[in-house]
Order: C-alpha cells, then sequence, then structure tokens
C-alpha cells in the first residue's frame, strides 16, 4: 500500500510518500503506526506521540482503530490547521 | 443549491465571489474572510500545505453537512495554498440563503469545520529567521464541536 506523510510528519520521516507491505498481523492504523515507528529514528520522532498523528484511508478521516485491510492509500499527519 | 469549491495558489476578488452568491430567492448571504496576521511584525510569510485529492472531498463533505442543516441556496469556499505574505487573503466562505439567520450560521459553522476538518497545514516563516508548523489549538475543535451540542 502507498503511504503518504504530510507537513512535519514528512519533514522527520524525509520523504512524502512510499510504498510499504506490512505484515497480515498489522491490522489497524494504530498498529500501522507502531510498525512504522520501528523503521527508524526519523519515524520514531515523527510517531512517537500518537496524540499528534491524524490518519486518512483512501482519502477519508479514519481513526487508530479503523482497519487497514484492502487500502490503496493511507497518509498520516499532524492535527489540521488551516481556515 | 449551488456550491462552489477552489483550491490553488491564486488569489481570489471577494467581490466578485460575492457576486456568484447571488441568485433568485437569496436574501443574504453570510461571509468570513481569513487573512495572514503579521502578529507584531514578527511573520514574514505563511506557507499552507494540503492533501491534493482529498481536500476537495472534505470541504465538499462539510458544504454537505452545512446543506442538510440550513437552506441554503448557494455556497462558496475558497482556500488558497502555498506561500502567503501578511495581509494576503488565505480564506473565503460565503453561505446565501433566503434570510439572515441560515446565511449566519451556515458561514459560521463552515469556517470552524474548514479549521479542523480539511486537510491544510500552515507553517509561519518568522522575520528573524526560522521557520514553525502551526500547531493545533484546542479552541478551534472546541468550536467546531459546539455545533453538534
Amino acid at each position: 500500500m502507498k503511504i503518504l506523510y504530510f507537513a512535519w510528519l514528512r519533514e522527520k520521516i524525509g520523504v512524502a510518500e512510499e510504498e510499504v507491505s506490512p505484515p497480515e498481523e498489522v491490522e489497524t492504523v494504530g498498529a500501522l503506526i507502531d510498525w512504522l515507528r520501528a523503521r527508524g529514528p526519523g519515524y520514531q520522532a515523527a510517531l512517537c506521540n500518537p496524540k499528534l498523528v491524524r490518519c486518512a484511508i483512501d482519502q477519508e478521516f479514519a481513526d487508530a482503530d479503523a482497519k487497514i485491510m484492502g487500502a490503496a492509500e493511507i497518509a498520516l499527519f499532524p492535527p489540521v490547521t488551516g481556515g | 443549491m449551488i456550491s462552489r469549491i477552489v483550491v490553488g495558489e491564486a488569489d481570489f476578488d471577494a467581490g466578485a465571489e460575492l457576486a456568484r452568491l447571488q441568485g433568485p430567492g437569496v436574501g443574504g448571504i453570510g461571509t468570513f474572510i481569513g487573512l495572514v496576521r503579521d502578529d507584531g511584525g514578527e511573520i514574514a510569510a505563511l506557507n499552507l500545505e494540503h492533501y491534493p485529492g482529498m481536500t476537495e472531498r472534505a470541504v465538499q463533505k462539510i458544504i454537505d453537512q452545512a446543506v442538510a442543516r440550513w437552506p441554503l441556496l448557494a455556497c462558496s469556499v475558497i482556500h488558497r495554498v502555498g506561500r502567503l505574505l501578511p495581509g494576503a487573503q488565505i480564506v473565503f466562505v460565503g453561505a446565501a440563503s433566503a434570510h439572515r439567520e441560515a446565511a449566519l450560521q451556515a458561514s459560521g459553522f463552515l469556517i470552524d469545520w474548514l479549521k479542523t476538518s480539511a486537510p491544510f497545514w500552515k507553517r509561519e516563516e518568522f522575520r528573524a529567521g526560522g521557520s514553525a508548523w502551526v500547531a493545533a489549538r484546542e479552541g478551534d475543535d472546541a468550536a467546531a464541536a459546539a455545533w453538534n451540542e
């Protein structure tokens, strides 16, 4: 699946998007974040506080317990600050 | 119901946007225009990033909610992205209805929900050098949530 990162998550991780293949037991957004965090110090820095990470699955906002199976595009980003 | 969503770098003409909201049956138009603050001269620029593809969908959902709550005849959301200087226009929301209450309330709802439910992020560039991402404000979440109380 494709993962997109925005704002300071992107800056800390160092890429705007990447293809990842998490193992089957990674079923939810929360589990995906935990799995990504183990990929390196940039990921750890970006994802260490789950309260500051928001998610969208296929361009719809999703909670930490949302299932990721079948998703084509998952985006992780900080709380939004538009308007 | 006519709705207009524009997300892009181009500036907007608030007068022209107001004119678009006029039409048969419209008796009042409520609007909000957001500008880049200079915070006492400290801010050199504001950089606005968004999630292309999702942004328009998220804005459409907010408009759909407003339309479900108030008898609107037309509705516009213009949101700029990119690098904006102090004083620049960032956002225009407008809601047209037969009467003022729906127009004013819907425009307030639209801006409160845009701040908390559309994928935009602001980074401030400081005149003294450096930059920082703007943190989300709890007050914004509270203002959006208050519409559902």
